[in-house]
């Protein structure tokens, strides 16, 4: 039922929403603790920064990363290659494109848990580093888990960026989304509607799970 | 012995607090809202920095102009006024917190001990959200004490309680009190529980200490505020001698002489608190023959101020030289002038009620 072309469209969303999923963490966490704990009026304007990709046009943001990433930017002479048109300029594109949704929530269970519990870790001896991991990150793991699901959702439905700056190459830049547009573009109405059955069901999958997530959490914290 | 002194601004805020507290006991900082002794807790744990502040904690310098210990380097328990405890972790695990990270060979205070004199044992697999408001206090000071500290600090433990949780939880304190070696900085704005508890106490005023000294001579020095409540009190620590079973009054020995008290006290060489009120105390020149007053003992007049149009607040101590406890009297004016008192006399107090501080 499913041809080869097909498999490997939803097998590269997967990879490339799973991928930006951990990068969103990595870099995500980090910054809604910065966000959340700082006391610099700078940090602001950094979160509105992080915030524009919910307003701007997808396409806005894919054209100046394609700027970004061009032949003759200091990125692409800092890295020594050229990002447009690959997996892991999609998943830099991805990664900009998904972090409000990452970084807000964590950002605001971070803030949910007060002063107080890092006072009472501070002095039962657990020192700043040791009180992150075992005090806040479990504490904000609701949040997390939320930032995580909604990151990868988010990246799994994009469409714009993608196209801006991975074009459609497949196994590489032929993402779910992608697919869906150019099989209606060449009239291939039976796939395009297999494949959007697909994003149908796991949007709902995702979505799901997120509640479930919460669910779990309302009924075992105060 | 505990050597502190903080000052700078907090918002618009002014604290210039310097005091001394002996290396073992309770010592209070009692002051109204707001004069600033839950900051100058928050200063000794290093969770508040102010521009100036010096700590000296049993020889250990933990601030100095040039030195601050971080929090979670100073050996100190701290209990909130709330419980604040981990949510994510059981009871058993918020209990292991601080006593994990404390070297094994420093450990002088016992898992086991502290959850039995706490009464926690029970508690241990439930959620710290399913615990009473005094369950999560107990729990909260049992977490305190097994992070092994050398001070403990309690900023008003009580004071988010309903009144049944807190008479459920002062016994555990008083229990603390007598097998504690460290010394416990206390902090409360409730005269109450410091009668029960302090042997120490700092007086706090609109951000600065107003005196501090041992609590029996504060609580009855005229020349403080304390005297004008309207309960004014003076309190002792008294050792029982021996019970009488067919009357059921005990005596119990105090600086300056012996008091006998109903109801059963504690077995003999116990130390206990007593509380007598200024209010129960009332003084004659000669010892009244056929009275009902049980204790009549002679005192000596120390000093005594006006309260008021009518009555006057007289500072006693116990015993014919005036070397004992001290006593505060209640009597009208017009008595204090009929009688001619004047400090310096010996004259002879008759004491209505004699009541345990302690449990």
């Amino acid at each position: 039922m499913f041809d080869a072309a097909i498999i490997e469209a939803i097998v590269l969303t997967l990879k490339l929403a799973a991928v930006t999923t951990v990068v969103l963490l990595l870099v995500g966490v980090p910054l809604a603790w910065w966000l959340a704990r700082s006391k610099t009026r700078g940090k602001e304007v950094v979160a509105v920064l992080i915030s524009l990709p919910i307003v701007l046009p997808p396409t806005v943001l894919g054209f100046y990363l394609l700027i970004a990433m061009g032949p003759n930017s200091p990125l692409t002479a800092l890295i020594g290659r050229s990002l447009p048109f690959t997996f892991e300029g999609l998943v830099v594109g991805s990664t900009l494109y998904s972090l409000p949704f990452v970084v807000n929530p964590i950002r605001n269970a971070f803030e949910a848990m007060g002063e107080r519990q890092w006072e009472a870790a501070a002095t039962l001896r657990a020192g700043p580093l040791d009180a992150f991991f075992n005090v806040a990150l479990p504490l904000a793991l609701p949040g997390i888990l939320t930032g995580a699901i909604l990151g990868f959702a988010h990246t799994m439905g994009e469409f714009g960026v993608v196209l801006m700056i991975g074009g459609s190459i497949p196994g590489e830049t032929k993402v779910l989304s992608i697919a869906i547009f150019d099989f209606v573009e060449t009239l291939q109405w039976g796939k395009a509607h297999m494949l959007a059955a697909v994003m149908l069901v796991m949007s709902f999958a995702v979505i799901l799970a997120m509640r479930m997530v919460e669910r779990r959490f309302a009924s075992t914290r105060p | 012995m505990i050597e502190a002194h903080f000052s700078g601004r907090q918002g618009s805020f002014r604290l210039d607090a310097a005091f001394t507290a002996p290396e073992s006991g309770v010592t209070a900082l009692f002051g109204p809202s707001g004069c600033g002794k839950t900051t100058v807790l928050r200063c000794v744990a290093g969770l508040v920095r102010l521009d100036e502040g010096k700590l000296i904690v049993n020889g250990e310098t933990w601030q100095s102009d040039r030195k601050f210990v971080p929090t979670h380097r100073r050996p100190l328990g701290y209990v909130f006024q709330e419980a604040s405890l981990f949510p994510h972790l059981s009871v058993r695990k918020n209990l292991e917190f601080g006593l994990k990270r404390v070297r094994r060979r420093s450990h002088t205070i016992a898992f086991d001990d502290v959850v039995d004199l706490l009464g926690v044992g029970q508690l241990f697999d439930r959620p710290t959200a399913h615990l009473s408001g005094g369950e999560r206090q107990r729990v909260a000071i049992g977490r305190a004490l097994l992070s092994q500290p050398q001070l403990l600090l309690m900023d008003e433990p009580l004071s988010a309680l309903d009144r049944l949780s807190r008479e459920e939880i002062l016994p555990y304190l008083e229990r603390l009190h007598e097998v504690l070696s460290i010394p416990v900085l206390y902090v409360s704005h409730d005269i109450g529980e410091i009668e029960r508890l302090a042997d120490t106490l700092v007086l706090m005023r609109s951000g600065g200490v107003r005196a501090s000294g041992p609590i029996a001579d504060l609580l009855s020095d005229p020349s403080l505020p304390l005297v004008r409540m309207p309960d004014p009190a003076a309190v002792m620590d008294g050792r029982v001698r021996d019970f009488d079973p067919k009357y059921g009054i005990a005596r119990v020995e105090v600086a300056g002489g012996t008091l006998l008290i109903a109801g059963e006290t504690g077995p003999t060489g116990a130390v206990r608190r007593l509380r007598i009120s200024a209010n129960d105390v009332s003084l004659s020149r000669e010892a009244m023959k056929d009275t009902t007053i049980l204790n009549a003992l002679p005192v000596r007049i120390v000093s005594a101020v006006p309260e008021g149009e009518m009555q006057m607040t007289v500072r006693l101590t116990l015993g014919a030289d005036g070397k004992g406890a001290p006593l505060l009297s209640r009597i009208s004016r017009l008595s204090w002038d009929r009688l001619g008192f004047q400090p310096g006399d010996t004259v002879v107090a008759q004491i209505k009620a004699v009541a345990l501080a302690k449990a």
